[in-house]
């Protein structure tokens, strides 16, 4: 039976943060309720498309998937497993923003199946997060987490960012320190992106913020990466860590290449070579499902050099890098032969190692994976 | 329709930019009825895109319109048309010698310029009939009596009779049309001499090979004719002859006193060169219409292929420019850093400027120009004179026993606000202050001599920017004159760039240096390593920066959605890669050439 990944979108946001260019609005309750009925919709054509496939892993992404009722969730999940066949031992995470649960909401996800939790710390300064727009501080941050742990989610994964304005390298020590206590299983950290359109962005245009210097930032991943490590952290790509045997399935998916399916707008879903995308627009998004037509905005098709490509730019942000002798199999063409002299040109700067049949990124090339990633262009 | 030749007038337009040449041209169209509103463009005679943004003319053209004047009889207008700017001077000059007379338009609200001046001169040279026009009378600060009086102070001509018209409103155009009837004179020459026509302008096309426009002067020319340009001594066949009305007309023929175009299976565009005589093969006219000149190029740079470019496409595109343009020159030559290219000369820098947007825009090519030169003299120790014009090709320092450098004397008017301002830039430059004199109580010309080697860089721009576009400024070549040059090198990552390579006086060199040092490290991305910018003078450094190494090149996310973003966002990074240069180790863009050259606001 063929196995995929299964990606679920809930664009709405109790406010949207500063620097966040991704589909979500502040919805009100009659416009959440209409989504969940048209994704359900959406959820019962598209496995019907794909009938035989089994879902390994699901996340529930946003937007703030917590803005959601555990019933809401429950018939999502409902949807899910009639249309699909779920893995028994299926990874189900969901996005949780720390200004929205409760502890009965928390019981209720855990009863609807969830049993991944990804909570979207940031910063554990309240200052800070007041800067970026977040909605919650610090203290919820640790009730969050307490209300997952007592309704027995034993695998939650915390997000942090760096590089956010103003921010001091002590500052993001002290938020390593104060998530380190939380014991959670995994940890994102992310380098802030400006992205244009954001009001973060126009801030920065305007000098009305300030953000680290790409030195300071590069010092924050470092310190990160090395804090964490000491934690009994593994890094297992350029931005997760997670403990033994707690990376994220899902994106492991993405980043191995299987096959995906994403619902909700916006969503973007990887299916045979063939990679397309949801329209982003609500009223586009419950015309087309009116319609019984899904609501696909655009695709294309994955040419063989173009997966190529991908394993090679993905597998390179791996902690296990790529297996020439994988690569080999895979492609049936000689790795070295292709890309050896710019392979040993990054060795010789210093952003590569190349170890037991593999090469993979130096503490540097992480830093410059996209030098790299530039060269597995055709 | 043939017409007498004494109803035929042949007639320029001359003005300042902006003083509204155009505009008066579309009028005299529109009234002599030959196009109706609706068939025209707005300017019909600026046949370029560029001109048109730039709202001047560059190349010339001659349009003909048939007027019935009060007296009754109908007359045949030839309207040349002349491009505006100094760098065009020879271009202009030819273009007046095919007429009789020139409508000088002059803006009521702005007086007489530099530019104009060095227009009217011209035509005076040409002994044209000059007819005054003031337009723009419609404007609340038109000053017309004022102005009238200016024209005859300064240019010495009679002016009482000046029409005062609107050219944008039509508002007196029509006294215009009669003027040109009453006071250029009709053409002469005898139609059964043997021919004797002038080349004032020339264009290639693919379908019809090089299409002249001529002014007739003596005999006749006629399809099926053989005739022979008298400065290159090629024979050629006449295809067609003709007039250009909105569109070309052929006739049976062109006789003397007539302009029109003509067409002669023309291969080679270096065979019609603008100011040449056309003449019958058979039966040549004994000597050439006077005027005509190899125009000698004041400024030069190099012309590469950009990445990708081919250098066989980039040698066909200029050839095709040099139909129309006797004035650029191009020779192969080779660049360390940028391989295979032309050095080209230009008459000067707008020229240089239109060439390389006509290379990108009509040939669509992607082109590397280096910073421009002037010629210097080289005298070699041996007693060697030896003219420089790429600063790779200068000798080593000790082989030197003195070197020269062009210098022009140029006429700066301005408004007396600026005068400060200007003599500022002017000493700054090296200039030589010669005198200033007045046109009226608030406005004078400054004369000064300036090495052209300093024109060149940013002087238009910086007097642009001092005088807030209220200075106008002309100059003509003077001469030669001994100076303290040195060349300095530029090298990137302790690699020296060829191209990038400049003479420049002594003085100047240090605060040049780090100039570029300082914009190179601007535009040039950052690599994994530090690489130091350098300006040197032989082997002293005299100026240093550093671009510092990249640091951070990595997204930080890259899941569902952003798999195929990332893929792209690579891909552009690699294709922005692939069209730099590289030099070393060191990706230089493109535009890391140009930089060199801008002005910069902040000095």
């Amino acid at each position: 039976m063929e196995k995929a990944g299964l990606y679920i979108h809930i664009p709405f946001c109790e406010r949207k943060c500063h620097y966040c260019d991704f589909t979500s609005v502040a919805g009100n309750r009659d416009l959440i309720d209409r989504y969940v009925r048209y994704l359900i919709n959406e959820i019962k054509m598209v496995s019907a498309a794909y009938g035989k496939i089994q879902i390994e892993t699901i996340f529930i992404g946003g937007g703030t998937p917590s803005v959601l009722s555990e019933s809401s969730l429950e018939t999502i999940m409902e949807a899910v497993g009639n249309g699909f066949s779920l893995d028994r031992n299926a990874e189900i995470s969901i996005e949780i923003n720390p200004g929205t649960l409760t502890h009965q909401k928390a019981l209720g996800y855990r009863k609807a199946g969830i049993n991944r939790a990804s909570v979207g710390i940031q910063s554990m300064n309240n200052s800070l997060l007041g800067t970026i727009g977040r909605i919650h501080n610090e203290d919820q941050v640790i009730a969050t987490v307490k209300n997952l742990r007592r309704a027995g989610f034993d695998n939650i994964n915390g997000d942090l960012m760096f590089g956010l304005p103003h921010q001091s390298i002590d500052d993001f020590r002290v938020t390593l320190e104060k998530t380190a206590l939380l014991d959670l299983e995994h940890i994102s950290m992310y380098g802030l992106i400006l992205e244009e359109n954001t009001p973060l962005y126009g801030w920065h245009e305007r000098g009305l913020v300030s953000v680290p210097t790409e030195d300071q930032e590069r010092e924050m991943y470092h310190l990160g990466i090395d804090f964490l490590k000491k934690k009994g952290y593994l890094q297992y790509e350029i931005s997760n860590l997670a403990k033994k045997g707690h990376e994220c399935r899902h994106n492991m998916g993405y980043w191995l290449l299987k096959p995906y399916i994403g619902v909700g707008i916006s969503s973007h879903s990887s299916m045979e070579g063939r990679r397309y995308w949801n329209t982003s627009g609500f009223g586009e998004y419950f015309q087309k499902l009116d319609e019984d037509t899904l609501p696909i905005e655009g695709e294309e098709t994955i040419t063989k050099d173009m997966m190529e490509t991908e394993y090679l730019i993905l597998g390179i942000r791996l902690k296990d890098g790529i297996s020439v002798d994988d690569y080999e199999k895979r492609f049936n063409a000689s790795f070295m032969g292709k890309y050896g002299e710019a392979m040993a040109k990054h060795m010789d700067s210093g952003l590569l190692v190349l170890t037991d049949g593999s090469i993979r990124l130096t503490e540097k090339g992480m830093d410059l994976s996209n030098q790299v990633e530039m060269d597995f262009i055709p | 329709m043939r017409i007498k030749q004494e109803n035929i007038r042949n007639f320029s337009i001359i003005a300042h930019i902006d003083h509204g040449k155009s505009t008066l041209a579309d009028r005299l169209i529109e009234m002599t009825g030959m196009l109706t509103s609706r068939e025209m463009q707005e300017q019909v005679l600026d046949k370029m895109d560029l001109e048109r943004e730039r709202g001047i003319t560059i190349k010339l053209k001659a349009v003909r319109l048939v007027y019935k004047a009060k007296d009754g009889q109908e007359y045949v207008f030839n309207l040349i048309d002349t491009p505006g700017h100094v760098d065009f001077n020879y271009e202009v000059s030819r273009s007046l010698a095919a007429c009789e007379g020139a409508v000088l338009v002059v803006d009521a609200t702005q007086g007489v310029e530099a530019q104009t001046l060095a227009n009217v001169y011209l035509a005076i040279d040409q002994d044209l009939e000059i007819l005054p026009v003031i337009n723009k009378i419609d404007l609340p600060s038109a000053r017309p009596e004022e102005i009238i009086n200016e024209i005859e102070d300064i240019i010495g001509i009679e002016s009482q009779d000046a029409p005062l018209i609107s050219a944008k409103d039509g508002l007196n155009v029509e006294e215009v049309l009669e003027q040109i009837v009453e006071k250029v004179p009709a053409p002469k020459g005898d139609p059964n001499a043997p021919l004797k026509a002038l080349i004032f302008d020339s264009y290639y096309d693919s379908y019809k090979g090089v299409t002249c426009y001529i002014r007739v002067f003596e005999g006749q020319v006629k399809p099926g004719m053989m005739v022979k340009m008298m400065a290159t001594g090629k024979s050629f066949e006449v295809t067609e002859v003709g007039v250009n009305t909105s569109k070309h007309i052929p006739l049976d023929s062109l006789s003397a006193g007539e302009v029109g175009y003509l067409t002669a299976s023309i291969k080679n565009v270096k065979e019609a060169r603008v100011g040449d005589t056309i003449t019958d093969t058979g039966n040549p006219t004994a000597n050439p219409l006077p005027g005509y000149k190899k125009v000698i190029p004041m400024v030069y740079c190099g012309i590469y292929p950009a990445e990708g470019e081919d250098f066989n496409t980039v040698r066909e595109a200029l050839e095709k420019l040099q139909v129309n343009d006797a004035a650029l020159v191009f020779e192969p030559e080779t660049s360390v850093a940028l391989g295979f290219g032309f050095r080209c000369g230009f008459l000067g820098l707008l020229h240089m400027e239109i060439i390389q947007e006509r290379l990108e825009r009509e040939f669509d090519l992607n082109i590397i120009t280096t910073a421009p030169s002037v010629i210097y003299r080289v005298t070699r120790t041996s007693g060697e004179v030896m003219e420089i014009q790429n600063p790779s090709n200068l000798p080593a320092p000790a082989e030197i026993a003195h070197m020269e450098e062009p210098i022009v004397s140029a006429n700066i008017m301005t408004p007396t606000d600026y005068v400060g301002a200007i003599m500022e830039l002017c000493q700054n430059k090296r200039g030589t202050f010669k005198n200033m004199e007045y046109l009226e109580e608030t406005r004078v010309v400054l004369h000064y001599d300036l090495p052209l080697n300093e024109v060149i860089y940013d002087f238009f721009d910086a007097l642009k920017s001092k005088t807030r576009g209220y200075a106008s400024f002309d100059y003509e070549l003077k001469g030669y004159q001994q100076s303290e040059l040195v060349k300095m090198d530029i090298l990137i990552n302790s690699e020296l760039v060829d191209a990038f390579s400049l003479i420049v006086h002594e003085e100047k060199a240090y605060e040049r240096g780090r100039t570029i040092a300082e914009r190179l490290v601007d535009v040039i991305p950052r690599h994994q390593f530090a690489v130091p910018i350098q300006a040197a003078i032989g082997s002293k450094i005299i100026a240093r920066e550093t671009i510092r190494a990249l640091r951070k090149d990595v997204l930080a996310k890259c899941y569902g959605g952003d798999i195929s973003r990332k893929r792209k966002l690579l891909e552009k990074q690699k294709e922005g890669k692939k069209r730099m240069r590289q030099i070393g180790s060191v990706d230089v863009p493109q535009e890391a050439f140009l930089t060199v050259l801008k002005y910069d606001e902040k000095k």
